[in-house]
């Protein structure tokens, strides 16, 4: 444990030395830093998808579609957009004020830890540190010690492409991540579970530190009767199961349908994931597996619930050696269930019949808030009624997981799903202060108004001014005290 | 009403679970969403303010002697003004931005659609107790939530005014006012909010935000600091005086310096100290030559404070004017001292009271290293017609905001966002971030089903990789070519 701490202690002190000594503010460092990063994506595809398959057994093209291909487009975005999102932003300036300039500027943090998740390792690793470098900052890295090999590849290959003094990985489980809790950070960025998130922000009241935190929940679909169903069940399996086999934040957890559709649903379901994965799934290459034994049997145990078991409409199959469960589905499975409770984030699959379609949102809403709600429907009415009545971190009509890759969106949860957003412009945001400066050096005006001893006459004046009367404006601004000098 | 007075005893802790779950009805009844109610409520809270002035300056004069003129420059003048500006601007706070979207997700639409949070809770503070209460609320319904504040038990008066006045020109079951000391406090935060703003010291900061841990409850906090004031050659005597007003201004026209952005010490060469401290006694002087014309000191706790930190054996040789304290009326006198010890308690604790500590330093260039190395404060103030040290002074600080030539009045500035940063706190409000302060940005992506890009499904081949390839570089000439190619 003293390691971890002193490990802890001496990465943040080489951090803030680096941080103090104004090397990561000008926009040229934070550009070479992006390319940098650039540069091991392209070099290192090779690298990077062995350990993800090493880690997930990732398929080769989710790994370069859902990790590298976005890491790749964030750094990209924020080198076309960097000198924009640096300029202070000119905020017009109150005729109350008058004469002055007032501008937002944009100002690093100072030293952020980043946290990141076992299930997109690479990605949930890197994409915040390209916000945290695009906004000045320096950065220590914590990656997920439950994707080991990839953990130590970004050990190796960080220092490799950026600038080692001002941005670290420290490798570790439990007591290291603990050992960097205790200290004071300017911002904690935390990819994980809720509980856990819950945590990390206990540690960061401690130093008064601003976080955020980009959690979980259960991602609900509700499936209207009028949609394309093939096209509507592809993209809910590609969410689901071609999201590394469900374990996404933003998989789809569980379905809501009517009970004189599901079955349709069920078997449009059935034919798709035959096409995608084969007569034996357990083998396809195109599944990731689970990620370790905790997680295999915690799946298996939502699985073998006896008043779930029987629910099984399709799949079910597992392999413990190879820690792969087949794509399954379930049907009108106890809403108490612990299936229905906990975050799945696996390859199994609850599909809830209602009368109604509209009796989804009582389902949705008796959960909490997830990070992502999905709908497909072709009705505008019921499109409306959910983006007014349904809180998520994000939504999608038609698709799923999507929106993820749309940088001009934020990306992030709202309630136990989390709180703060990144991507895009958003990344740059959450590890930027947003100084506001106003500069009166021109003394033109001089509102004498404003100073003891007060009159009523003063007063009058005051108000007139902030109610924006212009004639006050003026008396004010020529130093006007509306009676005798005081 | 719209009120809970939460007594001592059992009966306070079944007060507050049913004030939370009715302000929770009122919000999932779905009625603070509409645009109709928030400007229902704003506009009620303008009649409020109007109709009842001289009751809000009566409690204000009780709880910290504040001359009402300063009552309506920094609290109920201000809190008309936003009022207004909320009411005008909302339409375009609530509507959905739509962005970008790449061709590839054609046809789509994405849109940025703000939503409430949905209920809030508010700790104000005593020292601008008004203010601290109403501009969050403000936030808070202009973004369609149900909220719930608590105003200081230091400032009861006001405290009282708020618990009689919100539930009377405001809809009392989404609005409530929670009256009561710490322990009401501890037990609110035991509930589960949507989001809670905190306004006051980093103590009880540490509190509420580890309470708000256990729920998930994202916060906004409020803090103070040290809000240094950099003092340079100001050339001539009528800037000279005009900065020495607003030093002034900025620290004992602002509840007698009892404000997280009053100004702290001051910084200035040598050479320039004499005569900014003579201009500094003729001018106040002249501008308190009644008592009441600057606030007392709130209770007899920070009465103490401040006369400890005066009383301290280290300090008291620096004392240059004032000095003398009026402990039966909480009356300190504008004090001004030059150079007291920089590790005595003056100088390491936010004063927040009517002393001023001038501290003096060779180049004036040397106050940038001194502001540095304290913690970030919410406001460093610098009077100086020098450019490069204006810009020295952006780049090479940290703070919640700067203002130069002038103090205190960013926070009249609806388009600059109030807030701090490190131990000054984070989340910032005033004007449109109130408003985002208290809302959920929730990403909606629209989707049709003409165009299906199938090369998005597995079975995966290296075809499928090598047109993602071009898609995700926006190449789409290339995938184009390739995806024809594919065809043949």
């Amino acid at each position: 444990m003293d390691a971890a701490v002193a490990a802890a202690a001496e990465a943040r002190e080489r951090l803030r030395a680096s941080f103090a000594s104004g090397r990561t503010r000008p926009a040229a460092w934070r550009e070479a830093q992006l390319r940098g990063l650039l540069r091991m994506a392209a070099e290192m595809e090779d690298d990077i998808c062995a350990a993800l398959h090493a880690d997930l057994a990732k398929p080769q093209t989710e790994s370069y579609v859902h990790e590298i291909s976005l890491v790749t487009t964030s750094c990209k975005f924020a080198l076309k957009n960097l000198k924009k999102w640096m300029k202070p932003q000119k905020v017009p300036s109150r005729l109350l004020t008058f004469p002055s300039t007032a501008r937002v500027a944009a100002e690093p943090l100072g030293v952020v830890l980043v946290i990141s998740a076992w299930n997109y390792p690479f990605l949930l690793a890197i994409d915040p540190v390209v916000g945290a470098i695009a906004a000045g900052n320096a950065v220590v890295l914590k990656p997920s010690e439950v994707a080991p090999v990839t953990s130590s590849l970004l050990a190796d290959l960080l220092p490799r492409y950026v600038d080692a003094s001002c941005v670290r990985v420290v490798q570790g489980g439990i007591p290291e991540t603990t050992a960097l809790l205790e200290l004071k950070w300017d911002k904690i960025f935390y990819t994980g579970n809720s509980k856990v998130g819950g945590i990390v922000m206990s540690y960061a009241a401690k130093h008064l530190t601003p976080v955020v935190l980009e959690l979980g929940g259960k991602c609900p679909v509700v499936v209207d009767s009028n949609v394309n169903l093939h096209v509507a069940a592809k993209r809910i399996a590609a969410g689901k199961w071609g999201c590394n086999s469900g374990q996404a934040c933003i998989s789809p957890d569980y379905i809501v349908t009517t009970k004189s559709f599901a079955p349709k649903l069920l078997e449009s379901l059935k034919k798709v994931l035959g096409k995608f994965y084969g007569q034996d799934p357990l083998r396809s290459p195109d599944l990731s597996r689970i990620v370790n034994s905790n997680h295999f049997n915690r799946l298996r145990g939502l699985m073998d619930d006896e008043t779930v078991a029987g629910k099984i409409a399709f799949g079910g199959q597992s392999d413990e050696q190879q820690l792969r469960i087949a794509p399954t589905l379930l049907l009108d499975v106890p809403l108490d269930s612990a299936i229905m409770k906990e975050e799945i984030f696996g390859p199994l699959l609850p599909i809830i019949t209602v009368d109604r379609i509209g009796e989804s949102f009582a389902v949705i809403n008796s959960m909490t808030k997830p990070l992502a709600a999905y709908l497909f429907t072709n009705d505008s009415r019921l499109k409306q009624q959910f983006e007014r009545n349904i809180s998520a971190g994000g939504m999608i009509f038609n698709d799923t997981g999507i929106h993820l890759t749309n940088p001009h969106l934020p990306f992030g949860g709202v309630g136990e799903s989390g709180m703060g957003a990144y991507h895009g412009a958003f990344s740059f945001d959450a590890f930027t202060h947003r100084k506001a400066v106003l500069d009166r050096s021109s003394f033109l005006g001089e509102a004498r108004a404003r100073y003891p001893p007060y009159t009523p006459a003063k007063l009058s004046i005051l108000r007139g001014v902030l109610k924006g009367n212009p004639m006050a404006m003026v008396q004010a601004a020529v130093g006007c005290t509306g009676g005798r000098r005081a | 009403m719209g009120t809970t007075k939460a007594a001592d005893g059992a009966g306070a802790l079944l007060d507050l679970g049913e004030t939370v779950r009715e302000l929770r009805e009122a919000y999932e009844g779905g009625r603070t969403r509409s645009v109709a109610w928030r400007q229902a409520q704003l506009r009620g809270l303008l009649r409020l303010l109007q109709e009842k002035e001289a009751e809000a300056f009566q409690a204000l004069r009780t709880d910290l002697g504040k001359h009402h003129a300063e009552a309506y420059r920094d609290e109920v003048g201000l809190l008309i003004k936003s009022t207004n500006g909320a009411l005008r601007q909302l339409g375009k706070w609530m509507t959905p931005e739509k962005v970008w979207v790449p061709l590839i997700a054609f046809p789509a639409t994405a849109q940025v659609v703000p939503e409430p949070l949905g209920v809030v809770l508010v700790f104000s503070c005593w020292n601008v107790p008004l203010g601290l209460s109403l501009e969050p609320l403000i936030g808070a319904i202009a973004a369609g939530n149900a909220v719930a504040l608590k105003p200081s038990e230091l400032s009861p008066c006001t405290s009282r005014f708020l618990a009689d006045n919100i539930g009377r020109y405001m809809d009392s079951s989404a609005v409530k006012v929670v009256q009561g000391g710490p322990e009401v406090g501890e037990q609110l935060m035991e509930h589960r909010w949507d989001k809670v703003l905190f306004t006051g010291s980093p103590r009880i900061a540490r509190a509420v935000m580890a309470a708000a841990s256990r729920h998930l409850t994202p916060v906004a906090l409020e803090l103070g600091g040290k809000c240094p004031c950099i003092f340079d050659a100001m050339g001539s005597a009528r800037v000279l005086q005009i900065s020495v007003n607003r030093i002034i201004a900025g620290k004992w026209s602002s509840c007698a310096g009892q404000a997280c952005i009053a100004i702290d010490y001051v910084l200035v060469e040598e050479r320039f100290a004499p005569i900014l401290i003579k201009v500094l006694k003729s001018t106040l002087k002249r501008f308190f030559q009644e008592t009441d014309h600057m606030a007392r000191i709130v209770n007899k706790r920070h009465f103490e404070r401040l006369s400890n930190l005066l009383e301290d054996r280290s300090v008291a040789p620096s004392v240059l004017h004032g000095g003398s304290m009026d402990a039966k009326n909480l009356y300190i006198e504008p004090t001004i001292l030059l150079n007291p010890p920089l590790d005595s308690a003056i100088m390491t604790e936010e004063i927040f009271g009517p002393l001023l500590p001038i501290i003096t330093v060779k180049k004036i260039e040397d106050s940038i290293a001194f502001v540095k190395a304290m913690p970030k404060p919410l406001a460093i103030y610098a009077f100086t017609r020098d450019a490069a040290l204006r810009r020295r002074i952006v780049d090479e600080t940290s703070s919640g905001s700067v203002t130069f030539n002038d103090a205190v009045v960013q926070y009249a500035i609806d388009g600059l966002p109030f807030g701090g940063v490190g131990q000054s706190g984070f989340g910032q409000y005033h004007g449109k971030y109130s408003f985002e302060m208290f809302s959920h940005k929730k990403a909606v992506m629209k989707r049709g089903y003409l165009v299906e890009l199938t090369l998005r499904y597995p079975p995966w081949d290296e075809s499928k990789v090598t047109l993602m390839r071009y898609l995700y570089r926006f190449n789409y000439f290339a995938f184009v070519l390739s995806f024809l190619g594919l065809r043949r």
